[in-house]
């Protein structure tokens, strides 16, 4: 089975694990694997049109999915893949972003326009 | 442009150096003629401006506005004791101009921002990430982007830390790996998620490797490559980065061409350093309302942070939720509950305020600066931490 990489940051959703055997012949199946294994990960990678979030990469070796054939990258057992996540944060709340980010949070990131 | 000559001493000095023939006397003296930019004088910026002071790079530039806390001191190493309370910019340009005092050291007590940011980057040869936020890092890349600079960039957390040099003009830059950053709230911090104290040294030295490949012209430096390092496996992997076509900064048909307001862009402010989190004022309650209210009033307490943070303090009664947790045990509170929300110091409180006002909670309130304000206002017999 092909072998995923959580980075820290995601590890809280992935019971702490820092590697996921998942199942599928290409990033598309084996992201849907690692998300049912995982659901929690799922708004993390994914937006409400269920497509991959921007700053979300991953890596098949040492190429970005994005320079391949992006979900459709074909995986063979045992390769490694690697989430990279954006890293750095400094972040606080002011009162006036407060609605705006509530239906964000709730739907554990997707943009919400209710 | 002709290099400066050494002096005796500074030969002396350098001596380690000019017996690597990479360096040399020339390289030393490119040294001496270049210069650097390090935003932000923290966990990174320590590791990184030390070791260029002693390396000889002739003028070093230092943003930062914070001033020293002792919580710093556990990785900002450049810092110390007897400097808490001092301004970061003087207590780091002390220690540089005592390890090196044949360099320049220009200190810019400000934040670095939209407006500003031009003016001070464009006098230097390179330009050095060590931020802690999103909009100064997106400020950082795009003024290299726009400066033709290279900027050589770090970040951490926890164990994890990534170090590359983007440069537009030979490959990608940060917006090409992230044209966006993640929505508020997905990623925490280092001041709430925390970080090993060794890990900026660590990646911190790298950085300032990079810098000297860079400055001196020799090596590969990481353009088109990004580190990830992970302490706890000890793991070094290489990922190669391309430039992306379709990037809004150095893509062909970019479409940014000026600095813009990062804080819009990130959905999120550069420029609070407090630690008081705060949900908006009609949302917070302040350590001394709230111990009034106890008095008379019965109020659930909800503590949102980690179970291995009660062990440093803790308040009575209150029930335990970590955030992360919060959104799928919501069925565990009663909306009809007033209750008073709190973390360390009020961020991730704040963000629990949020869901559970989306959630229909209606009488919720953020413990303005957390257990902390309560600890510092209230009862000190608790830690701050």
């Amino acid at each position: 089975m092909p072998v995923l990489r959580i980075p820290t940051p995601l590890r809280a959703y992935t019971d702490g694990k820092s590697e996921v055997a998942v199942s599928g012949s290409n990033i598309s199946e084996v992201l849907a694997d690692l998300t049912i294994q995982y659901p929690a990960l799922k708004p993390h990678l994914f937006n409400e049109g269920g497509d991959l979030r921007p700053f979300v990469n991953l890596f098949v070796g040492e190429s970005n999915i994005k320079d391949l054939q992006g979900v459709d990258t074909p995986i063979k057992d045992g390769e490694k893949i690697m989430l990279i996540p954006s890293i750095a944060g400094g972040m606080s709340l002011r009162g006036e972003r407060l609605s705006r980010r509530s239906n964000l949070l709730l739907s554990g990131g997707r943009h919400v326009t209710s | 442009m002709s290099l400066p000559e050494l002096s005796r001493e500074e030969i002396l000095r350098y001596s380690r150096h000019l017996l690597i023939p990479e360096v040399g006397l020339e390289g030393q003296r490119k040294l001496k003629n270049s210069s650097v930019l390090i935003i932000g004088t923290g966990g990174l910026g320590s590791p990184v401006s030390l070791y260029l002071a002693a390396a000889g790079v002739g003028r070093i530039g230092l943003v930062d506005y914070d001033v020293v806390d002792s919580s710093n001191l556990q990785r900002q190493v450049i810092h110390g004791t007897s400097t808490v309370g001092k301004l970061k910019v003087e207590s780091a340009r002390v220690k540089l101009l005592d390890l090196n005092p044949d360099i320049q050291v220009d200190v810019y007590n400000e934040p670095y921002t939209s407006e500003n940011a031009l003016r001070i980057a464009k006098d230097y040869d390179i330009i050095l990430d060590g931020t802690d936020n999103f909009p100064t890092r997106y400020l950082t890349n795009d003024v290299a982007v726009f400066l033709g600079k290279p900027n050589v960039y770090a970040s951490i957390y926890r164990f994890d830390g990534q170090v590359s040099v983007f440069y537009a003009k030979e490959g990608p830059c940060y917006r090409c790996l992230f044209p966006e950053p993640p929505p508020p709230g997905l990623v925490p911090s280092c001041a709430e998620g925390g970080v090993l104290g060794v890990l900026p040294g660590t990646i911190g030295t790298l950085q300032a490797t990079e810098a000297l490949k860079v400055l001196l012209g020799i090596g590969e430096p990481l353009i088109g490559k990004l580190l990830l390092y992970n302490a706890l496996d000890m793991s070094f992997d290489f990922v190669k980065l391309k430039k992306n076509p379709n990037c809004r900064v150095c893509g062909p048909h970019a479409d940014i061409k000026e600095l813009i307001d990062y804080e819009e862009f990130c959905g999120v402010p550069s420029h609070d350093h407090s630690e008081e989190g705060s949900a908006g004022a009609n949302w917070d309650i302040t350590a001394p309302e709230l111990a009034e209210r106890v008095k008379t009033n019965h109020l659930k307490l909800l503590d949102v942070r980690e179970p291995h943070e009660l062990e440093i303090s803790a308040l009575p009664d209150a029930k335990n939720i970590p955030l992360g947790q919060l959104a799928a045990r919501l069925s565990e509170l009663n909306t009809a509950d007033e209750m008073v929300v709190f973390c360390k110091g009020g961020t991730r409180s704040a963000r629990a305020l949020e869901l559970l006002t989306s959630a229909g909670f209606k009488k919720v309130k953020n413990l303005k600066g957390g257990i902390n304000a309560w600890a510092r206002e209230i009862d000190k017999s608790l830690p701050i931490y």
